[in-house]
């Protein structure tokens, strides 16, 4: 993160384009018109003031408040492969929270259903924080458990005590008004979930870097042996508090994308940002400026392949061969590499 | 009445298959030092390479699946091993090419129709003499994958514990460096090993299509890959642990035809999330990953 980092910029930039000429490539073979989703990319994630502000900014929010989750555990050396589950279980908190406290000013609901979401994804990620300091069970495998049973435990409370009044659809009721964050920008559908998530990125900034807890866990992520022993740091302990952090930001995410997008609770509130935002946060180098750079990036690239898959049909899931490519054009760049050489 | 646990039997057998498969081709990974969770993925694509060339027959989607798998196996190999790069980021992102990958090809292919065309599905193959038994006997009709399980399970007990390139393997996962100093290359043990365990979980993904359902759905893998994972720790890294884990899970799954059989009134998708909170409670219960080979999931530092 010293003098690597204009030449890591450089590299991921020249990784992007080779993963979109590889999909352009594969697109092509399959008789697309690719210069036309091209053009329709273009348009759906930048070509307007109004893409830019209701499509790219808009799906890049998710993205900030995940990337920097994952970069939260990552940097901890905690491979939190869950904040899918912990998305799901801060967007269901917030939710019954928000429905809970109808007829209630904006100025109370609110709060509290950022405090549930943070709460509901904290929790999440502590059952996983428990299993490994109580039964040693690997992080890997409990996260990507609990992400199975989270998708499953949303199904069915959207199905039983959740569902929407006339029991007609699998999703929750819609949040009133007072329990839904207010459009940033007039007639836009950007939200202060936004603006939320950049905070969070610039409060992440200061504490990675100028904080004693932001050293801490960088110290354990870089060496944990080296730092038991040498800085007399609990190493058990600083992972289990990055995996809760991890868990509430993710969970935030959750109640900005329900109190500021959806409005509800269903079942595929998540199409896998979870692991997206492993790509989110690996492109940023774990880093919160480089993470904004790449969450809209990312918020772009969904935009413009909602408009590519309506105006050229081309199936939006290129997004998440994109997404592939581009993570394995990252990892092996040396940053990385020295972060995650010694343990994981 | 004697008919429901025999059902429930078999719908344990049937579920167990494809994770059971792609375990034990996972532990022979893990047992290398190498965690691979592109597996996911790759049961994913094989499944959707099977309905492919399964319009030819049958043994050709098991086949196609196969090279589905060791493909996506050699993409994650290559990365992992030759460019040194960490294993659960490459597993993520290979995971997410081969998911994307299988749904895109899908709507390509398949453009003009609603979903995957059906494929004829493999027969269920008799035990001789046993199949005739009365009760159990119906059990002992499975399609072929099933019996490649149990003997893919017991040849990779024989080859872990009973050869010298078992040993070399095991010892690739616990202290690459003892290899080396045998004379030995621990990166073709991990490349064999990948290789072999993407090909069987290639064959778990073209079981889901030509002896299960008939045809692809997208994201049809659905966390099955995962679940593998998670029943290597449960099998404590024994080929024998991984079978009966992968009987376990299973069981677990089976529960909703528990459900229907006897009209129990459990929510559908609690008994969705089930066999997954067991596996969790199992690995609880069993304390976890502290018999893992030494170096699962780290990459072999460099020779001096």
């Amino acid at each position: 993160m010293t003098r690597d980092t204009p030449r890591q910029a450089g590299l991921s930039v020249l990784m992007v384009l080779a993963a979109l000429l590889v999909a352009a490539a594969i697109l092509r073979s399959a008789g697309y018109d690719v210069t036309g989703a091209g053009i329709a990319l273009w348009r759906g994630a930048l070509g307007s003031s109004s893409a830019v502000i209701s499509a790219t900014l808009k799906r890049a929010t998710p993205f900030l408040f995940l990337g920097l989750a994952v970069a939260v555990a990552f940097r901890a050396g905690v491979l939190n492969i869950g904040a899918d589950g912990q998305f799901l279980a801060g967007g269901a908190a917030a939710v019954a929270a928000g429905l809970a406290m109808a007829g209630q000013p904006a100025s109370v609901t609110i709060p509290t259903e950022l405090a549930a979401g943070a709460l509901g994804g904290a929790a999440w990620a502590a059952i996983a924080a428990w299993l490994r300091s109580r039964f040693e069970v690997a992080e890997v495998v409990s996260t990507l458990l609990l992400n199975m049973v989270a998708v499953n435990l949303v199904g069915f409370l959207v199905r039983g005590p959740m569902q929407e009044p006339t029991h007609a659809y699998p999703q929750s009721g819609i949040l009133p008004h007072s329990a839904r964050l207010p459009s940033l920008v007039a007639g836009e559908q950007l939200h202060w979930g936004f603006i939320a998530a950049l905070c969070a990125c610039a409060f992440a900034a200061w504490s990675f870097n100028g904080t004693a807890a932001g050293f801490r866990a960088k110290a354990v992520g870089l060496n944990p042996s080296a730092a038991e022993s040498a800085g007399r740091i609990s190493v058990a302990r600083v992972r289990a508090i990055a995996l809760i952090t991890s868990g509430a930001i993710a969970g935030v995410a959750g109640f900005s994308e329900v109190t500021g997008v959806t409005y509800a609770l269903y079942e595929g509130l998540s199409p896998g940002y979870g692991y997206m935002a492993i790509a989110v946060a690996l492109l940023g180098a774990l880093q919160p400026t480089g993470i904004v750079v790449a969450a809209v990036f990312f918020g772009a690239l969904n935009a413009g392949a909602d408009a590519a898959q309506r105006d050229a049909g081309i199936p939006a899931a290129t997004a998440s061969v994109i997404a592939g490519l581009v993570i394995l054009g990252v990892v092996t760049t040396p940053e990385l590499h020295r972060q995650f050489r010694r343990d994981s | 009445m004697s008919d429901v646990p025999l059902g429930v039997i078999d719908a344990t057998i049937r579920a167990a298959t494809p994770i059971g498969l792609a375990a034990i081709g996972e532990l022979l990974a893990e047992r290398a030092g190498i965690l691979n969770i592109g597996i996911e993925g790759g049961m994913c694509l094989a499944a959707f390479a099977a309905v492919v060339a399964g319009a030819g027959s049958p043994v050709a989607g098991l086949m196609a699946g196969v090279l589905a798998g060791i493909l996506t196996a050699s993409v994650f190999a290559l990365f992992v091993i030759r460019l040194r790069a960490q294993q659960v980021i490459v597993g993520t992102a290979v995971s997410m090419m081969a998911l994307g990958l299988s749904t895109v090809l899908n709507r390509v292919l398949y453009a003009g129709l609603s979903a995957a065309p059906q494929v004829h599905t493999l027969p269920p193959m008799r035990v001789p003499v046993l199949s005739a038994l009365p009760g159990v006997g119906q059990l002992l009709a499975q399609p072929l994958p099933t019996y490649v399980l149990y003997a893919a399970g017991a040849s990779v007990a024989w080859f872990l514990y009973r050869t010298i390139g078992g040993l070399s393997l095991r010892a690739t996962g616990e202290d690459p460096s003892a290899v080396r100093a045998a004379g030995k290359d621990p990166a073709l043990f991990q490349w064999a090993a990948l290789v072999v365990s993407g090909a069987l979980t290639g064959l778990a993904g073209a079981t889901l299509v030509v002896a299960q359902a008939g045809t692809f759905t997208e994201n049809m893998s659905a966390g099955r890959g995962y679940i593998a994972i998670a029943v290597v720790a449960l099998g404590r890294w024994t080929p024998a642990g991984v079978l009966v884990g992968s009987l376990l899970f299973g069981a677990a799954s089976s529960l909703q035809y528990i459900v229907q059989a006897y009209g129990v009134a459990i929510p559908y998708n609690l008994t969705l999330a089930a066999p997954y909170a067991v596996t969790l409670f199992v690995l609880a219960a069993l304390r976890g990953s502290h018999r893992a080979p030494a170096r699962l999931g780290r990459t072999i530092d460099l020779p001096g």
